[in-house]
């Protein structure tokens, strides 16, 4: 787009006098205009006019976020480079960059004008899509399989409990148990169909059962809860989805709902209430650190590991959740917790969130390495030999990473699966 | 330019296919639009924006479930649908080539698009036989479709690599392989958009034929024979893979 504005005059004055004050001084180019004049604002109006994509033209360019900015790390990112970006010519809409960003928050926590990127990337990305726009391949797929099949993996609805089979303890359906429960244990996508998710899932259940709570699972009624499609831009996917989780979810009596993964958190718990359902929610690290008491002497056996734990964006940042999972870890007898560099608040993404789980080969394409595989380095760099996590992207994701990085001797461990080895002593 | 795709609801391969008696069980498998027909809509809707006109897509509905495939196929860029309440998913694709003959003659098409084959043909001749029917001429394994006046400039694709290119007066019918792009996503909001705004015409079912083929017996296939898996370094594995050609003969 050629530039609306004509280039700026010099901008040095050796003199300059203000209301009669001679103020001359090496510091005078401030009296004229910069040469950001040069450029023209449309195509950063053309994103800020999306309804909440607005914060995108708050930006002063103080890049703050960049420092931060995980992808950045790999790459050459962050709001303040997209933003300039588009004041230099790039349409956002049909951009690479438009897909990077994993919506991990991390900028936004230390934006000073609160450019929000959790909301400005769903919006550009939908209109991205509704205008017939360059859409990754991978990440179209797992729409049209969770549209089809009820969940990303395209795997059939009707195998969604075909896991319990083998997990060792009784688990009750609710639509067969026909009584409420204390506890709807929402098992989740990954959880239900991914080989790795599935011994998490089977963990839970044990645990569950060891403590004596009283809970039941939806079984083939249980649909994907579509978060990181929304914020891969699928809003439309995103209500479907929804307005047949909150009908089921009502259909049964139930005091708290317990999910495995954050993404599934951040739906119910922060985005439901807008679509009416406003009923407790609850991680499972949140949960069963209620029940440290009674957890502590069921963990026997010790784990004599090193482990650091990778705090989850949509887990710690977007919910505020950092010590449950901990205290979880410090519980196992025989395990040594390290922390990573960039811990807590200032986690560093898996890369998985909004809709990255889906899109690690086009990301490639335009990163040095995952961000997963730098998670990775990271967590073996501290002389931990388990990465333990708590959300279902991530098993897979650092399985792969240790392995692509050479760090193999790092085994990657959902905290469901240490508490239980704990319990059972394998 | 009058552009009709026909295309087949057929169970889901994606899981175990259930057996019941000597047919599949249809109750307890899932019904998708064949994949071929997902290319051929695309190809269908790619003519129409490349030279106007309007796309109509006809089914039979096999299981009272096709409206979803047709609001999908809508939310493409097709214009009209249609549906034959056939009502039987074991319909055959003769019996179904059939209904659908029916169902376009009326629409005086001057293209008809079709998968080129579907995983529950025995013999992929839905596109041929509706061709039969329309007294069209019919081409099959086209990967890509471009239309002048009265003539189609296709591509076909032949085994071991080869292609050629035929040019086809119109009227004709076209076995999509594939479409000349990727099928493109259509956002589940404007679905659902699609969904309550459409009309979806329905049409009786006319003219009973049959492949004149029973079933005996249907199974899942027995496993027999097994892969070995080949460990080690990349060495190890190459001079293994060496010795079994060699002791096989092959090399
Ligand atoms: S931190 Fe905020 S204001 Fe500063 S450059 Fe980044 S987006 Fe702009
Ligand atoms: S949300 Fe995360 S990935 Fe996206 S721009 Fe901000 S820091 Fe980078």
């Amino acid at each position: 787009m050629a530039p609306k504005f004509e280039k700026a005059k010099a901008i040095e004055k050796e003199h300059v006098v203000v209301d009669g004050i001679d103020v001359s001084g090496h510091w005078n180019r401030m009296f004229e205009q910069r040469v950001i004049t040069e450029y023209t604002p449309e195509l950063i109006e053309k994103i800020a006019d999306l309804p909440n994509a607005e914060s995108f033209a708050n930006c002063y360019q103080c890049a703050k976020c960049v420092a931060v900015c995980p992808v950045d790390v790999v790459g050459n990112y962050g709001p303040r480079k997209l933003y300039r970006y588009a004041q230099t010519g790039m349409d956002l809409t049909e951009a690479p960059e438009l897909w990077l960003c994993t919506t991990c928050a991390n900028c936004l926590r230390v934006c000073p004008k609160e450019v929000n990127m959790v909301k400005i990337m769903p919006a550009v990305r939908e209109q991205a899509i509704l205008e017939g726009k360059f859409v990754p391949a991978e990440l179209q797929q797992a729409f049209e399989n969770t549209a089809k099949s009820g969940n990303p993996l395209g795997q059939p609805q009707r195998k969604r409990d075909a896991w319990i089979q083998n997990a060792g303890v009784p688990i009750p359906i609710i639509k067969d148990l026909g009584r409420p429960v204390d506890v709807l244990w929402y098992v989740g996508s990954y959880p239900s169909y991914h080989p790795r998710g599935i011994d998490a899932a089977s963990a839970a259940a044990r645990i569950f059962t060891a403590l004596g709570i009283d809970f039941a699972i939806l079984g083939k009624e249980e649909k994907d809860d579509a978060d990181s499609q929304r914020l891969a831009g699928e809003k439309g996917l995103f209500e479907m989805m929804t307005e047949y989780n909150i009908e089921t979810f009502n259909k049964y009596e139930w005091k708290e709902l317990v999910v495995t993964g954050p993404h599934e958190l951040n739906a119910f718990k922060n985005v439901y209430p807008k679509y009416g359902f406003e009923r407790p929610v609850v991680h499972y690290t949140t949960f069963l650190a209620r029940y440290l008491d009674q957890l502590k002497p069921l963990l026997k056996h010790p784990v004599n590991k090193k482990i650091t734990y990778h705090d989850p964006c949509y887990l710690g940042r977007h919910n505020g959740e950092y010590e449950a999972p901990r205290k979880l870890l410090e519980a196992i007898p025989g395990v040594e917790l390290v922390e990573m560099g960039r811990n807590r608040e200032n986690g560093y993404c898996c890369g998985g969130g909004g809709g990255g789980m889906w899109m690690d080969s086009f990301t490639a394409k335009h990163t040095t390495m995952r961000l997963s595989e730098k998670r990775a380095m990271e967590a073996a760099s501290t002389g931990a030999n388990v990465l333990a996590v708590a959300c279902p992207f991530e098993v897979s994701r650092f399985e792969d990473a240790v392995k692509s990085t050479g760090n193999e001797h790092v085994g990657v461990l959902d905290i469901l699966e240490l508490l239980d080895k704990s319990m059972r002593g394998e | 330019m009058n552009i009709v795709v026909a295309i087949k609801h057929i169970p889901s391969i994606a899981d175990d296919l259930p057996v019941k008696g000597n047919n599949v069980d249809f109750d307890s498998v899932d019904f998708v639009l064949n994949e071929f027909d997902e290319q051929s809509i695309e190809q269908a809707v790619l003519v129409k924006e490349a030279v106007g006109g309007t796309v109509t897509v006809v089914g039979v509905d096999v299981i009272g479930e096709l409206d979803n495939v047709l609001h999908l196929a809508l939310a493409k860029g097709a214009d009209k649908a249609v549906k034959i309440t056939g009502d039987d998913p074991a319909a055959d694709s003769h019996q179904q080539a059939k209904w659908l003959a029916e169902a376009i003659k009326g629409l005086s098409p001057n293209i008809v698009f079709a998968g080129v084959q579907a995983s529950n043909d025995l013999d992929g001749q839905i596109g041929p036989m509706i061709a039969a029917y329309l007294d069209m001429p019919y081409i099959g394994g086209v990967s890509s479709v471009e239309v002048s006046d009265h003539t189609a400039t296709v591509n076909k694709e032949f085994a071991g690599g080869f292609g050629a290119k035929y040019s086809v007066s119109l009227p004709m019918v076209v076995g999509v392989q594939a479409a000349s792009k990727p099928p493109r996503y259509a956002p589940i909001s404007k679905v659902r958009q699609v969904a309550q705004m459409a009309t979806i015409e329905k049409v009786a079912p006319s003219g009973g034929v049959s492949s004149g083929l029973s079933f005996k017996k249907m199974a899942p296939p027995v496993v027999t024979g097994h892969a070995e898996m080949i460990g080690g370094s990349s060495k190890e594995v190459a001079a293994k893979i060496v010795e079994l050609l060699k002791s096989k003969g092959l090399a």
